[in-house]
């Protein structure tokens, strides 16, 4: 019952495997890397006149959206739908937890309905770790869990997918400096990003932010904290960038979305300060103009739109891998 | 009903006694220590062989959740948690619902909670109306239906003025004052210590700053009032520091510690565990080794159990979401205890901060085994493990991070005006 302050990683079964996706962090290096190896043949998949492969045939994928996000969980469908799952939808912040039903009572629900995974969004840090904690707890552990972004905890496949292309991009992680840029205090996917990149041999991660934007002990999690920008980009050889919400302008955290453009908005002056080959990131959707100029995003160091991309095979990877760990 | 306890070491923390000494009760209080008086003979006689007898345990804060939240526990539930944790007294905060701010309510608690088997209780009376911070109570009118003294349980007074102005008007008639120190703002929607496990975890922070801000608020004005304060459930370093330079210039100011920040820090919120969604919020490891030393030294008056019992629903949610609290009456015995065993202190000091200093705060006569003393008694085997489990937990709170752990540290007897409220011998 007590599992949620066992010192095991609640992500592994008992052979220790994956199990659950829910962080990054302490995943073994080799269990990145091999999610991100099986990713690579599913590039493919999408070339192909049938976009299909069989691997998930008969299997009952569940988006459990508790909070909205059309992309993520499109293209989580899209690779659900590749690996030939039966995929349902639910868009949950607009129908039963509106009713009452507590989130634990949702699950059991679904799992009632012969689910084989949850993919889970929720905008309250750990809410994947209840659900996974509530199935071992009740015997279900054949149900899978993945983290589809909880709060500002985690979103691991976007993590995952932005070490994929950065590995088709760079080749070799060991010899790298990566900056990440923007509101990582309430960034899920700064969090997974820097995760990913310690685990797997980055010997420099920068987060560049105001003090307002980093959350206090963030250079505990092996990174380097710069303020200014200029001298955060200065030899890097990947930039990524975070989205930064409209509604961080209310709460004095930030002054303006000009004066933020201003000092943290990528603009070719201050890209021109990282490695000439340096590529540009973000998890979209963007905000043209605020933390990034069209210039950049529209540019050729830019590999917005193969992040994509590769999403698909990452999620497909993930989704694949959890079902063969059954 | 004449009660003779043999064969028992007697901690009596009040008069600096550890001794193996017989206790001896009749009509409900301690008529002789060591030996009997004349012409006594006992109707009942505990054997104490292997144990410890001290005063019962006296508890700041415990939640019995009635009025208004008798889903998450009655009176009967906590009052046979008290006696099995070896709790003869308690003080209930006023965060109730409807809230402990008129006479008639707090009458009908006390009211409700006389009964021979059930620990002595003391209602905090709510020191502004409803909590709300905006006016005040009839403290005069509470303090006679029985409010010990008045207190915002964890609902900060916004308004400096407000909290000023009900502080000069305790202080009047001299009313303890009991505070939390939280700053509102700087709280507002964290629920977690602001430091690397929250940064790790996504959650949003509380910082040690929401606590000194408010204690520099609190001191200030109790200089300038003169009211008696006591500050409750201190979290950090910078607050017992704090504390102890207010002492220092003179400001007669009291406080306590709950038993989960003496034993517990960040780290234990492990993976979301709710359990461990507590209000202060746990702090740093630096921050409760203060509050260990801070405990022993004595510049932490007390140890409390902040007992707060929360159904499995109100915890079986995302950590953010959780109901904030622990279940704690029965852990306070235990826990004291490990806290004693890792500090290398001795029973007499450890005890003290259990019994005869938190009475010395709640202004009762009690805490002691004096003769003439009420017979007010914990009698506890020190070696024997105590394991919570949900089964073993008499509260209705099943909610502790504490569950499946074993401690030394099992009550045989308690108590309670001489009446046996407790026995252990019967219960395992």
């Amino acid at each position: 019952m007590n599992f949620m302050s066992a010192s095991g990683n609640p992500q592994l079964n008992k052979h220790g495997e994956l199990n659950h996706l829910l962080t990054i962090e302490g995943l073994p290096r080799e269990v990145l890397e091999r999610i991100l190896d099986i990713a690579a043949p599913f590039t493919g998949v999408a070339e192909r006149e049938v976009k299909k492969v069989p691997l998930l045939r008969g299997k009952s994928v569940f988006n459990l959206f508790f909070e909205n996000s059309t992309r993520t969980r499109t293209t989580f469908e899209i690779a659900a739908k590749r690996l030939s799952a039966d995929v349902i939808n639910l868009n949950i912040s607009t129908s039963s937890a509106n009713k009452g039903e507590t989130l634990l009572d949702t699950a059991d629900n679904l799992a009632a309905m012969q689910a084989d995974m949850f993919v889970v969004r929720h905008a309250s840090s750990g809410a994947p770790y209840l659900i996974a904690q509530h199935l071992a707890a009740t015997g279900r552990d054949h149900i899978h869990v993945v983290n589809a972004g909880d709060g500002r905890h985690a979103h691991p496949t976007q993590g995952l997918l932005d070490m994929y292309t950065i590995r088709h991009y760079k080749k070799d992680f060991s010899q790298l400096t990566v900056a990440v840029v923007g509101d990582v205090l309430h960034s899920r996917v700064a969090r997974s990003q820097i995760h990913a990149l310690t685990t797997l041999g980055v010997p420099e991660v920068r987060v560049i932010a105001p003090k307002t934007l980093l959350p206090t002990g963030i250079d505990r999690l092996g990174v380097r904290v710069f303020n200014d920008m200029r001298e955060g980009l200065r030899g890097v050889d990947v930039v990524m960038m975070l989205r930064l919400q409209n509604e961080r302008m209310q709460g004095a955290l930030l002054p303006s979305t000009q004066e933020y453009f201003k000092s943290w908005g990528l603009t070719p002056e201050k890209l021109a300060l990282a490695k000439p080959d340096a590529i540009v990131m973000h998890p979209g959707p963007m905000n043209r103009g605020v933390e990034i100029d069209s210039a950049v995003a529209d540019g050729s160091q830019a590999v917005i739109l193969p992040q994509v991309t590769f999403g698909i095979a990452v999620r497909m990877a993930v989704m694949a891998m959890l079902a063969g760990n059954s | 009903m004449k009660i003779h306890i043999k064969n028992g070491r007697l901690i009596d923390p009040a008069s600096n006694t550890d001794k193996a000494l017989d206790l001896f009760i009749g009509a409900g209080r301690i008529v002789g220590v060591g030996s009997a008086p004349a012409g006594f003979e006992a109707n009942s006689v505990l054997d104490a062989s292997g144990c410890i007898v001290c005063p019962g345990l006296v508890d700041l804060a415990a939640r019995l959740r009635e009025p208004g939240f008798e889903y998450r526990a009655t009176l009967e539930s906590e009052m046979a948690a008290a006696a099995a944790g070896g709790v003869t007294r308690l003080a209930c905060p006023p965060d109730t619902d409807p809230v402990l701010d008129e006479p008639g309510l707090v009458e009908m608690l006390t009211h409700r909670a006389r009964l021979p088997e059930f620990a002595h209780v003391h209602p905090v009376g709510a020191l502004t109306t409803q909590l709300e911070g905006k006016a005040l109570t009839e403290m005069v009118e509470l303090s006679e239906a029985g409010c010990v003294a008045f207190g915002q349980a964890n609902r900060a007074i916004v308004d400096t003025q407000v909290l000023l102005r009900a502080m000069m008007y305790a202080a009047t008639f001299d009313f303890p004052v009991w505070l939390q120190a939280q700053d509102p703002f700087l709280a507002k929607k964290g629920v977690a210590h602001d430091g690397e496990v929250a940064a790790r975890l996504g959650l949003a922070g509380i910082p040690v700053a929401a606590e000194t801000i408010a204690l520099a608020t609190i001191l200030h004005l109790a200089r300038e009032t003169g009211a008696r304060v006591h500050v409750t459930r201190v979290s950090s370093a910078a607050g017992v520091d704090m504390i102890v330079a207010a002492r220092a210039a003179g400001i007669g100011v009291t406080c306590d510690v709950a038993i989960h920040h003496l034993h517990l820090c960040e780290v234990d919120i492990g993976f979301f565990n709710a359990h461990a969604r507590l209000d202060p919020p746990l702090r740093s490891v630096r921050d409760r080794d203060a509050l260990r030393a801070g405990l022993a030294s004595g510049a932490i008056d007390a140890l409390c159990s902040d007992h707060t019992p929360v159904d499995d629903d109100g915890k079986q949610m995302p950590f953010d979401e959780a109901e904030v609290g622990a279940t704690g009456l029965e852990l306070l015995l235990p826990l004291t205890l490990k806290w004693a065993r890792e500090m290398k202190l001795p029973l007499t000091t450890a005890l003290a901060r259990v019994t005869s200093d938190p009475a010395r705060i709640l202004g009762v006569k009690a805490g002691s085994l004096a003769v003439g003393a009420a017979a007010d008694i914990c009698v506890f085997d020190p070696v024997a493990e105590y394991a919570v489990t949900r089964e073993s937990l008499r509260s209705q709170g099943k909610n502790t991070p504490f569950l499946g752990v074993e401690f030394p540290g099992r009550v045989r007897y308690t108590l309670i005006d001489g009446h046996l409220a407790f026995d252990g011998t019967l219960a395992w």
